[in-house]
């Protein structure tokens, strides 16, 4: 009978580079930058390191495929080194295998790293999806953007719960400004400025209803961890953060393709959410989570997800908005990194980004003692690759403490 | 008894009036100003000759089962394609079987009538039962001059048939000439004419009566036993003269269609076939001509199963319109500016096209699946069913929602994508009966989408690869 991983697994040492436009940096600097911190943090040397995972999204634009970019870059001694890709839950992906690598005994210190450089590619925002999605979706699907396929949960939500546009694109708003306020807070982050909610509702529109302000921009940037097993942890330091549950679900079609998803939010979120909390042993998120980072790749995301976790009720994320529930002083801190909406979204770093956050936080090492939260000791992220009718979705939980 | 069973109409829902672009024009070329009347329809972006086509004999064929059509023959100057056969697209795109007799007609403006006649022909002679007969063109001209004023898009179609006639051709009579007019070389954009009044005297004055006479002699005719006569010519004035040599009275003359959407070329006579159908009654005689390149001319005669058919379908398709109140959009429609499509829209992925052959009935039929276990449509076709309550693998059916009902789940008006006409309208649609997908949304402005609004599907270009003569053909939502 499978156990889960909770508590077998804990993370020894994290790097995090600055988030950014960096045009200077190839996705090479940014890797060693990325590990140099971590295997410092862990006081380990590269050759400790027994598997390696690599995250990697767009690799067209950058590294290209397969492992070898990372093997050949650290100049790793002929280890097993993999390449995971999951959209934007990729991050989270190469952490999952790692936990799974050092858990089944095959090793005893895994690392894994995301890595994303999507500013050679001479335009703002993604590539071009049509070399993406597949030959059948080419074919297929309507040209489709990320800002566009989310923005879809909006009219769809706030037409479900009766909320009129002016209050919802209101709560939007309320959600970016909070992770603006938090990121300047966040020297690595690549946003920091603060924004006000009027700003947020009157700026350019991107994909109707989001603006300028909903949407994350495009960053390059890495993020690293290494991981052994729990019982191990404290020979490397006094403080290591314990893995309480790495999941993953993907969706089966239905959102698309099935007529009874109303498209106000995301399943594969819910599903992983209802999976992590039975692997982490959280009974009432409301209450047991200290803080979280989730994927606020759009605001809209961000507002249905408080309800995919659990912990606004459906349809009530607008009131736990509007009474500040996860500002930085509030009750369960969402972003308190700033979020991927200024913190960034180099889209393979991006789930290893919030661990980053979550690593420091619950350490009490946060690098601002204004960011740095009241005694957390759970933390959660969570990512959504895809779009939210077609998705795969991440949550890891991360606990200071075993048990 | 061989005729038309069936008839229906595609006026693109942009219209541009005459004023519009002689105020931007005039400038350069004030001579227009007699023809600055009225309106024409103008294509959207993402329609074509093959795509108004469709529509139209989507209009035309209604409930009817699709395998009971044996041929579609296709007329256009401006087909898509000069060498993949159009009329198999719009085959496609129907859903017709493959069992059939596909053709295109091209290269004179009365290839819409000629079409006509053959798919008659093939019926008379029992090598055919029921065939489409459609035209439909979306010609360019050149800025600043008459043809910009005078040219129109649009499409209609006939089926020809013995079961159920509603208009029966009695007969018809051709003189074919190499009477040039206009001449378009192959791969040449637009048509380059001659003086208007050699074509009306020596073209309109001369070869249409030539051709009538002969259809009236053959049978022992005479012109005042029709009650609407069809002549093709744009100008008012011309149609009068004509009328005037052949005997007819003006009250006979078939009301033209450049006040209110252009001269559609080779469609043009099909659509005013269709108007008088429309308010036709049983027994009536309609002549019709089709010029260019010679004459056709056709006789029908009204039956009374006209009154079964649901009518008005020119009058419906011109109260569906919206204004086109920018020049600019109607010349980068038509592809005669070089626009700036930035970086993100200059290049695109190739296209399998083994891959759209094995899956031409998802992409260009919008044809799905449905599961024999649970009766779940689902789109595309799945070889698992979709339904979590059932999961059955294998048992699947062809299932088309081309011509199903649908409402609006979900939308949004995408700034960032690439679009000739931004936003770019998408979102989900569930459709009558069971079944979703999501769709560009075409024919509608982003302030008047709800969720919850009915939609129908509609064939349209959903994008187009020019270096690789690849059009991307697909449905594409249209709110009601």
């Amino acid at each position: 009978m499978a156990e889960g991983i909770k508590d077998k697994v804990a993370i020894i040492g994290m790097g995090c580079t600055k988030f950014g436009e960096l045009w200077e940096k190839s996705y090479q600097d940014l890797l060693v930058e990325a590990v140099q911190e971590a295997l410092e943090d862990a006081g380990i040397e590269k050759k400790d390191i027994q598997q390696a995972y690599l995250g990697t999204v767009f690799d067209e634009a950058f590294a290209g495929k397969s492992s070898l970019p990372l093997s050949e870059t650290l100049k790793l001694p002929f280890i097993p080194v993999t390449r995971v890709e999951n959209y934007c839950a990729t991050g989270s992906e190469a952490l999952r295998w790692a936990v799974y690598a050092v858990a089944s005994g095959a090793c005893d210190i895994a690392l894994a790293v995301g890595v994303e450089k999507l500013k050679d590619i001479g335009f703002g925002g993604l590539p071009d999806f049509s070399f993406l999605l597949g030959t059948k979706n080419r074919v297929l699907q309507p040209n489709i953007t990320a800002p566009g396929m989310f923005a879809q949960l909006a009219a769809s939500y706030f037409t479900k719960y009766k909320i009129n546009a002016e209050r919802g694109k209101r709560a939007l708003g309320l959600i970016s400004a909070k992770s603006h306020h938090n990121a300047t807070l966040n020297p690595r982050a690549h946003l920091r400025k603060e924004i006000d909610v009027g700003q947020a509702c009157s700026a350019p529109m991107v994909a109707w209803p989001l603006g300028l302000y909903d949407c994350c921009g495009v960053s390059d940037g890495a993020a690293c961890a290494i991981v052994c097993r729990a019982d191990r942890a404290k020979e490397f330091r006094p403080d290591p953060v314990y893995i309480k549950s790495c999941q993953v679900a993907a969706t089966s079609g239905e959102e698309k393709g099935f007529t009874r998803y109303d498209s106000t939010y995301i399943e594969p979120a819910h599903r992983a959410a209802l999976a992590a909390y039975r692997e982490a042993g959280i009974s009432d998120p409301r209450k047991q989570i200290s803080m979280l980072e989730v994927h606020d790749c759009f605001s809209v995301t961000e507002l249905v997800t408080y309800e995919d976790l659990m912990i606004s009720p459906r349809g009530r994320a607008v009131y736990d908005v509007e009474e500040g529930f996860f500002n930085l002083d509030g009750k369960m801190p969402c972003q308190p990194s700033g979020g991927l909406k200024c913190f960034g979204h180099p889209i393979g770093a991006s789930g290893l980004r919030m661990g980053y956050e979550m690593y420091k936080q619950l350490q009490g090492k946060s690098e601002l003692p204004q960011r740095q939260l009241k005694d957390p000791r759970i933390g959660l992220t969570h990512n959504v690759g895809g779009f939210p009718a077609y998705c795969v979705c991440s949550i890891t939980i991360y606990g200071r403490d075993p048990g | 008894m061989v005729g038309i069973t069936s008839y229906g109409v595609y006026i693109p829902r942009y219209r541009l009036k005459r004023k519009t672009i002689f105020d931007r024009m005039s400038w350069f070329n004030s001579a227009t100003a007699g023809l600055a009347r009225g309106e024409k329809a103008v294509a959207n972006y993402d329609e074509d000759s093959l795509t108004m086509s469709v529509a139209a004999s989507l209009d035309c064929l209604g409930d009817l089962g699709r395998e009971q059509i044996d041929g579609i023959y296709l007329a256009s100057v401006s087909m898509p394609y000069a060498n993949r056969q159009n009329a198999a697209i719009a085959a496609t795109a129907l859903d017709l079987s493959p069992g059939i007799r596909t053709m295109d007609f091209q290269s004179s403006l009365k290839a819409g009538t000629s079409a006509l006649l053959a798919a008659a022909d093939a019926v008379r002679a029992g090598a055919r039962k029921s065939v489409l007969a459609s035209a439909a063109d979306c010609r360019k001209a050149k800025i600043g001059g008459s043809q910009e004023m005078i040219l129109g898009d649009g499409a209609a179609s006939f089926l020809l048939g013995r079961d159920g006639v509603i208009a029966e051709l009695l007969d018809s009579h051709t003189v074919s000439y190499d009477f040039t007019d206009l001449r378009r070389g192959s791969g040449d954009q637009f048509d380059q004419g001659w003086e208007d009044r050699w074509v009306r005297d020596q073209g309109h004055l001369k070869i249409i009566p030539e051709a009538v006479a002969g259809l009236l002699e053959k049978n022992g005719w005479r012109i005042g036993d029709f009650a609407r006569v069809v002549i093709p010519c744009h100008a008012a004035a011309t149609a009068q003269a004509v009328a005037g040599k052949i005997g007819a009275a003006r009250d006979q003359l078939q009301a033209g269609l450049f006040e209110s959407v252009g001269d559609t070329g080779s469609a043009y006579p099909l659509m005013m076939l269709a108007a008088a159908l429309d308010q036709a009654n049983p027994g009536d005689k309609i002549l019709v001509a089709g010029f260019g390149g010679g004459c056709d001319v056709i006789c029908f005669r009204v039956t009374g199963d006209i009154a079964d058919l649901r009518r008005d379908k020119v009058g419906q398709c011109l109260a569906n319109r919206e204004e086109m109140d920018s020049y600019m959009k109607f010349l980068a429609f038509r592809e005669l500016l070089p626009l700036d499509l930035g970086i993100r829209g200059e290049i695109t992925a190739n296209t399998s096209i083994s891959l759209v052959w094995r899956d031409r009935r998802e992409i260009y039929a919008l044809c799905g699946s449905r599961c024999r276990s649970c009766g779940t449509p689902q789109f595309p076709y799945q070889e698992v069913c979709v339904n979590p309550e059932c999961g059955a693998v294998g048992q699947m059916d062809f299932y088309r929602f081309s011509d199903r009902p649908g409402k609006v789940v979900s939308f949004t008006g995408d700034y960032l994508a690439f679009s000739l006409n931004p936003p770019a309208i998408y979102g989900f649609v569930d459709f009558e009966g069971g079944g979703r997908f999501f769709f560009d949304f075409t024919d509608c402005r982003l302030e008047d989408v709800k969720v919850g609004m009915p939609v129908k599907m509609t064939f349209r270009r959903r994008y187009a690869d020019a270096a690789r003569a690849i059009v991307g053909y697909g449905w594409k939502a249209q709110p009601l």
